[in-house]
């Protein structure tokens, strides 16, 4: 475990080596027949090709590849397939970026997802275009800004003094967890809904996500704010085939079931996670994301550490 | 002189700072469990028999007259006439005026003679006074001299001063024993009292003993435990076995047993000896002798059997 | 040395009886079925008593009539239930005594242990949870708390009647009701604090104590009419419980097993940092979640700890539990005899240097000499595993990053001890120890306001304090 931290660089150099079966995989990539037709403006200027994005995965602040090669049509594009060693890499990016992140300080923190809402705020219309509503971008943006500020506040509200029976002083604070998995539900609002409250509190997370388009422009808000590389990882593809991989690995402390849609799955998973004695989030039914989230789905990746100290002199 | 030649002496600050510290709570805890130990039936005899062998039996009151004296120096030798098994106190402890009359009083017994000396209690004198002070008791007849240390000089850091004064002092006392009185009240905190403690012992203190009964606080389980820690520590290093007394304050029987408790449990048998532990203390004898004929009699015993001194 | 002669205390302050049932909806029955097992005096070996062992149906009835009662329960004014609480933690306070001689006993511990912590916080959690019973809408979890239903509790039986109290006291104060099962070696102090609910007058159902073995327990975990689980014990228990769990959408806390750091900078009051060596990993006989059974010191002043340390174990005084001058007590039972034994031999053959002082131990009933290993590394299992024994393995440091790598190089997390005198390192070190306990220049302190739980497979979950509301409101 120690070693993850210096291993980390490895994995994320390599997307340069899944390129090449990457590409040649993936010959629709070229096919013109996949592009949406652009209209044709009314003047007689040639019609101009529109470049297109490369829907890529995000682990430690890169967009690598899947090691896999492998990609999934959807919605037209093709999205790169994670592999269960993706998972791993992210996996140990998070891991590598976890305490210096936690580290930092709570105000900082709050600036960087305050710089999160302000890139989403410029990049609205890409989010608009990919079919999310306006209202859902605006209470996406105004969600990273309410996380934003309980950076330096969650401390106080959940921490203090406690009065113990004796001379010392007893204090309890919240830490983070530390590396959280997330099976991420589809939706814009939900997705940031579960990251937000994990990376706050100075977790990193590697998230499952559905909708792979919004999650990965979701990403490239991100790697042009200030998080720094690694505290978000996302991985798109197929969750049956990373999740277990993420719900058994040891060096993950928290497995965030909420965008898991198949119940048995997420009991497998739940059961999977227990072979570490993982923090497991389960909300019972769907979770109305629009709602005030309150505190749990902060507290539910916070641990409490107390500290005694005698008093005298 | 006895004073060991080191490395400790040539910069004391550097060598009495680098002690470990002493944690309050942690120390005062480890005394309150010791308190609760429980010493029954044969123990309880034994443990009450060395307790009187420790009393420095004492007066210290400006009101003390010869009369006074004589009486004292009577139960130290005999402390239960209606018993001679009982056993004698170790010393009388007097100020340099009465040493005289103890001195006559206790002729022949086996009990040693303290006297405080050094402008006991608050030592605020000139050195060559407080010389003279010891030297005089010490004539008298004095085999033991309580000394106080400057607490003043202390607290102001001048170790130095301190040192040379207890150095000064012992060869004034020729052959009689000394028992350097740190005044742990005054110093105030646990980390001076180990500190206090070491630089009495390196300047060659036979004893080192907690207080004049003159201030607020007096002898405590956990000052005593930080001093025996010191005495344990010490002979570790230099082989020398320096004395403790706690003084002032310790009034029953069941006061002493936690005082022997901790001899026992922090630096072992070689302190369970008159010649290495003492109690400074008056009252402290009557109520030894009440529990001691308890247990002797099987009934409890009253005030009035006993002499009133 | 002088000899202390033997100061027992009275065991005639407490009546065991031959036999004991179950306590189900506010009254003893024998099991459905008659199945009994035994509870011994670890320090002997004698039959205390015979114990009813639940099955399947008991336990179906011990639920049910848990459900009953939680409507009226959860339905009474919080002010009401505080009363009942404060009630109870009176009586405890009244019977102290009996219920630490009873405590010692059944367990093994010293009485000096069972007298002057186990049962003074016992109380202390009954009077402080009580408090909060009608103040829970302030308590930070919302405007309107709700209590979630039963609370399958299940204790282990290192501090029997304590880790009832950790259970039992906030699950009551926030309106939920409990069935609980003691451990199997340590039934009769829980079987006592039934006839305690009595006394107070408690609604019947609220609490109900099935005894039994592990399958009683398993049994109970599983049951559907369950709202909450509440579990300490082992780490392996508690992985078979969270696997049981999943999917049930049950509420689960796990108290589980550490392997705790007890870090000594060269800087420390030795003293003071031995003192809390011996607190840390000889109290209650080592038997103990968070002991501190790692002892990791700084290099330089390894022989000067090492001197004190071997020093201070000679006057460890070990044998008969109900004497006032015990130290260290009995082993609870034969089997968790063998599991230190078998340890212990395999840190010797794995090279390391085990050292005990002195000391003559008792012919019959379970015991263990208190015990060091020194030149042990990470790579040895005596550093690794649970030995929940009083066997210390010694550990050595060079600098303060190498003893939080080394402190924190283990899959626990649940607490960690510092002995220093500088603050600022205290302040870094506990930053960046992964425990959910720290104890710096102390060690094994408790108090019902004072969050206890673990990190990583030390489970999940506090209990006490404010934060130990959490687990039993919806």
């Amino acid at each position: 475990m120690p070693k993850s931290a210096k291993s980390s660089a490895a994995p994320a150099t390599t997307p340069s080596a899944a390129v090449t079966p990457g590409a040649a995989t993936t010959p629709g990539a070229a096919s013109p027949a996949a592009a949406p037709v652009t209209a044709a403006p009314l003047t007689a200027a040639p019609v101009r090709l529109a470049v297109r994005k490369t829907y890529k995965l995000y682990i430690g602040g890169k967009f690598p590849r899947s090691e896999s090669g492998r990609t999934f049509v959807v919605d037209g594009d093709n999205v790169a397939l994670a592999s269960r060693k993706d998972a791993r890499d992210a996996v140990l990016a998070a891991r590598a970026a976890q305490s210096k992140w936690a580290g930092a300080t709570a105000y900082n923190r709050g600036q960087v997802l305050y710089r999160i809402a302000e890139m989403i705020e410029a990049r609205r219309a890409e989010f608009v275009a990919l079919g999310v509503p306006d209202a859902e971008v605006d209470a996406t943006i105004d969600r990273w800004v309410w996380y934003a500020g309980w950076s330096d506040k969650i401390a106080q509200v959940t921490g203090g003094a406690n009065p113990v029976a004796g001379p010392y002083l007893n204090i309890s604070a919240p830490e983070p967890t530390g590396v959280v998995g997330i099976v991420a539900p589809a939706s814009l609002l939900g997705l940031v809904s579960v990251i937000a409250p994990a990376i706050v509190t100075g977790n990193t997370v590697v998230v499952l996500a559905d909708a792979p388009q919004i999650a990965i422009t979701l990403a490239e808000v991100l790697a042009t704010s200030d998080v720094p590389g690694g505290v978000v990882n996302l991985l798109t593809g197929r969750h049956p085939e990373t999740a277990p991989w993420l719900a058994s690995h040891d060096d993950v402390n928290a497995l965030d079931l909420t965008g898991v849609t198949d119940p048995e799955l997420a009991v497998e998973w739940e059961r999977a996670a227990a072979g570490t004695l993982k923090r497991v989030i389960r909300p019972s039914g769907a979770t109305d994301f629009t709602a005030d989230p309150g505190l749990r789905p902060m507290t539910a990746l916070l641990e409490t550490k107390t500290v005694w100290h005698p008093k005298g002199y | 002189m006895t004073v060991t030649a080191s490395a400790e002496l040539s910069d004391l600050r550097s060598f009495l700072h680098g002690l470990p510290g002493v944690d309050k709570v942690g120390v005062e805890a480890r005394a309150a469990a010791l308190a609760t130990r429980s010493i029954k039936a044969d123990s309880k005899a034994a443990a009450i028999d060395l307790a009187i062998r420790m009393v420095d039996l004492t007066t210290l009151e400006g009101a003390d007259t010869p009369g006074k004296v004589r009486a004292l120096c009577a139960k130290a030798i005999r402390p239960d006439p209606a018993d001679p098994a009982c056993p004698p106190v170790a010393a009388i402890c007097v100020y340099p005026a009465m040493a005289p009359i103890a001195a006559a009083a206790l002729a022949g017994s086996g009990v040693h003679l303290a006297s405080v000396a050094t402008a006991f209690p608050s030592g605020q004198a000139p050195l060559e006074v407080k010389l003279a002070d010891t030297r005089d008791a010490v004539a008298a007849g004095a085999d033991e001299i309580d000394m106080v240390i400057s607490r003043g000089a202390f607290l102001a850091g001048d170790y130095r001063r301190v040192f040379d004064e207890i150095v000064a002092v012992k060869q004034a006392c020729g052959d009689a024993h000394l028992k350097v009185i740190l005044e742990t009240g005054e110093l105030a905190t646990y980390d001076n009292i180990r500190r206090a403690s070491w630089l009495a012992m390196l300047a060659g203190a036979d004893f080192i003993k907690t207080s004049t009964g003159k201030v607020s606080v007096n002898a405590t389980l956990p000052i005593t435990l930080v001093m025996l820690e010191a005495v344990r520590d010490f002979r570790e290093r230099h082989g020398r076995i320096i004395g403790v007394k706690p003084a002032g304050g310790i009034k029953t029987t069941k006061d002493a047993i936690k005082y022997l408790v901790l001899i026992n449990e922090t630096v072992g048998d070689e302190w369970l000896h008159p010649d290495r532990f003492r109690f400074g203390a008056s009252s402290l004898l009557n109520d030894l002798l009440m529990q001691r004929t308890k247990l002797t009699t099987g009934h409890y015993a009253g005030p009035d059997y006993f002499t009133l001194d | 040395m002088f000899e202390y002669a033997p100061a027992p205390e009275s065991r005639s302050v407490v009546e065991i009886a031959s036999s004991y049932g179950l306590f189900i909806d506010g009254s003893f029955d024998g099991g459905k079925d008659g199945n009994v097992f035994k509870t011994v005096d670890p320090a002997t070996e004698e039959v205390l008593a015979e114990v009813a062992a639940a099955g399947p149906e008991d336990v179906d009835r011990a639920v049910a009539a848990a459900r009953r009662a939680f409507t009226t329960w959860s339905a009474l004014p919080g002010s009401e239930r505080a009363k009942y609480l404060f009630r109870i933690a009176r009586i405890i306070q009244e019977r102290s005594r009996e219920l630490a001689v009873l405590e010692s006993l059944d367990n093994g511990k010293p009485i000096r242990e069972s007298r002057d912590v186990d049962l003074p916080l016992v109380a202390a959690h009954f009077f402080y949870y009580a408090g909060w019973a009608d103040k829970l809408r302030y308590a930070g979890f919302g405007p309107d708390p709700r209590p979630l239903g039963v609370a399958a509790q299940v204790i282990p039986w290192n501090f029997p009647l304590l880790m009832l109290a950790w259970k039992i006291a906030p699950a009551l104060a926030t309106g939920n009701t409990v069935v609980l099962k003691p451990a199997e070696t340590t039934p009769l102090s829980a079987l006592f604090f039934a006839d305690v609910c009595r006394q107070a007058e408690l609604p019947a159902g609220v609490v109900n104590i099935v005894t039994g073995a592990g399958d009683t327990g398993a049994y109970l975990v599983r049951h559907p009419d369950v709202a909450k689980v509440a579990f300490t014990g082992s780490t392996e228990v508690g992985r078979e419980i969270a696997r049981s769990v999943a999917g049930t959408g049950k509420r689960l806390t796990l108290e589980l097993g550490g392997k705790a750091a007890n870090i000594v900078f060269d800087d420390a009051p030795i003293d003071q940092a031995v003192e809390g060596i011996v607190n840390g990993i000889f109290f209650n006989q080592g038997h103990v979640c968070c002991a501190g059974s790692r002892l990791l010191v700084q290099e330089s002043v390894l022989d000067q700890v090492l001197e004190s340390l071997k020093r201070r174990m000679a006057t460890l005084r070990v044998g008969d539990p109900l004497d006032k001058n015990t130290d260290i007590g009995a082993i609870n039972s034969a089997a968790q005899l063998a599991r230190i034994t078998e340890l212990s031999e395999i840190g010797v053959q794995e090279g390391a240097e085990r050292w005990s002082p002195e000391c003559s131990l008792p012919d019959r009933g379970f015991w263990f000499a208190p015990t060091i290993f020194t030149g042990v590394t990470q790579a040895h299992r005596i550093a690794r595993e649970e030995i929940f024994g009083p066997v210390l393995s010694v550990l050595t440091f060079r600098t303060p990053d190498e003893a939080v790598a080394k402190a924190n190089n283990t899959p626990y997390g649940l607490s960690a001890g510092i002995w220093t005198e500088k603050g600022s390192r205290i302040l870094a070190v506990a930053d960046k120890l992964r425990a959910g306990v720290v104890w710096a220049n102390t060690f094994n302190k408790f108090d019902p306001a004072s969050p206890f739980g673990g990190y990583k497979e030390s489970g999940y979950g506090r209990e006490g304090g404010r934060h130990g509301l959490e687990a039993y409101l919806a």
